[in-house]
C-alpha cells in the first residue's frame, strides 16, 4: 500500500490532538503543558513538510524552519518564566498564577 | 517500497505512542525522555518525506536544546510533581471528550479533500524541488535568496529569547562582592591619602 499525503496528515492530526488532550489532562503542571505545546508544534511541521514534499514545493520546509525557530525560543522563554515563578512562589502550580494581579 | 511503507508504520506509531506517553507519564522525566523519543521518530518521518536538512534540524534543535532545557528544568526544580497530578482522573473525560471530537474531525478533513490541479502548478511556480540536488542545497539556495529577510527576522527571534531568557533569571544577590574595575581606574590619590604635617613630640 503506498503512503500518501493522507497519512502523514493523520499522524500529525493524532499528535495534535494528543497535544490538546495533554494540556487538559495535566492542567496543573506547566511543563507537562509546555511539551504539550512542543508536540503540538511538532504536528504542525510534519504537516508543513508532507505538503512541500508531496506537491514538491520547498517553501513548506522553510516554514517548518521558523516554525522550529520560533518553538526553541518560546521553549526557552516558557522556562524562564517558569523558573522565575519557582523561585518566588516555591510551587508551578497554574491554579495559583492568578494571584499575579497586575 | 514495502520497506518504506513498514518503515513509516513503524515511525508513526512510535511518534504517536511516546507523545501519549509524554501527556500519561507520571515523572515528568521519563516524560522528557519520551518527548525526545517522539521527536526523533519525527526525524525519521522527515527522512522519510525527504526533508534530511529539517530532519538534522529537528535533532540538533530539539533534542539537542529543548528537551535538554526542559529536562534541567524539571531537575532543578524542587517539585512536589505528586501533588501536580491530583485532578488527572478528573479532567480524563472533558479532554477525552474534546480529543475525540478534535480527531473526528480531523480525520474527517484529511480523508475528504482532494487536491485541485491549480495548486501544484502554483506550488512549482515558487520553489520547486529539484530531483537530483540534495535537500540542503536546495533549502540553502531558497532560504538566503527568497527569504534572506525572514531568515534574518528568525535570528532576532532567537536573540530576543535569549536575552529575555537571561534577564529574566538573572537575579541580583545581597552581600556579594565584586570587583568594579572603573572604580579602581577614577581612583586618584586624593581621594584614597591625606598628608598630614606631624610636629615632633606630638601626636596625629
Amino acid at each position: 500500500m503506498e503512503i500518501g499525503l493522507a497519512h502523514y496528515l493523520t499522524v500529525s492530526a493524532i499528535l495534535l490532538t494528543l497535544g490538546i488532550f495533554g494540556i487538559f489532562l495535566n492542567r496543573k503542571n506547566v511543563i507537562v503543558i509546555l511539551m504539550s505545546v512542543e508536540l503540538m508544534l511538532l504536528a504542525v511541521n510534519i504537516n508543513l513538510v508532507a505538503f512541500s514534499s508531496f506537491l514538491g514545493d520547498l517553501v513548506g520546509q522553510v516554514f517548518a524552519l521558523f516554525v522550529l525557530t520560533v518553538a526553541a525560543g518560546e521553549a526557552a522563554i516558557g522556562l524562564a518564566i517558569l523558573v522565575v515563578y519557582f523561585r518566588n512562589r516555591g510551587t508551578i502550580a497554574v491554579e495559583d498564577i492568578h494571584h499575579m494581579k497586575g | 517500497m514495502i520497506i518504506a511503507t513498514l518503515a513509516f508504520y513503524l515511525f508513526a506509531a512510535l511518534t504517536v505512542a511516546s507523545a501519549f506517553m509524554v501527556i500519561s507519564a507520571k515523572n515528568p522525566v521519563h516524560a522528557v525522555l519520551f518527548l525526545i523519543l517522539a521527536f526523533f521518530n519525527s526525524a525519521a518521518l522527515f527522512v522519510l518525506l525527504g526533508a534530511e536538512f529539517l530532519a538534522m534540524i529537528l535533532i540538533v534543535v530539539y533534542v539537542g536544546a529543548v528537551a535538554v532545557l526542559f529536562l534541567f528544568v524539571v531537575m532543578m526544580l524542587d517539585i512536589n510533581f505528586a501533588e501536580l497530578r491530583q485532578g488527572f482522573l478528573q479532567y480524563l473525560p472533558i479532554g477525552g471528550l474534546i480529543g475525540i471530537i478534535l480527531l473526528i474531525e480531523l480525520i474527517l478533513v484529511v480523508s475528504g479533500w482532494v487536491l485541485t490541479p491549480d495548486a501544484l502548478q502554483l506550488a512549482a511556480q515558487n520553489a520547486p524541488i529539484i530531483p537530483g540536488a540534495t535537500n540542503t542545497e536546495q533549502l540553502g539556495q531558497v532560504i538566503y535568496t527568497q527569504y534572506a529577510y525572514l531568515f534574518q527576522i528568525s535570528g532576532m527571534i532567537l536573540l530576543v529569547a535569549m536575552i529575555g531568557a537571561i534577564v529574566l533569571t538573572h537575579r541580583q544577590r545581597p552581600g556579594v562582592k565584586k570587583q568594579v574595575i572603573a572604580d579602581q581606574v577614577y581612583r586618584r590619590p586624593e581621594d584614597a591619602m591625606a598628608i598630614r604635617k606631624v610636629e615632633p613630640g606630638q601626636g596625629v
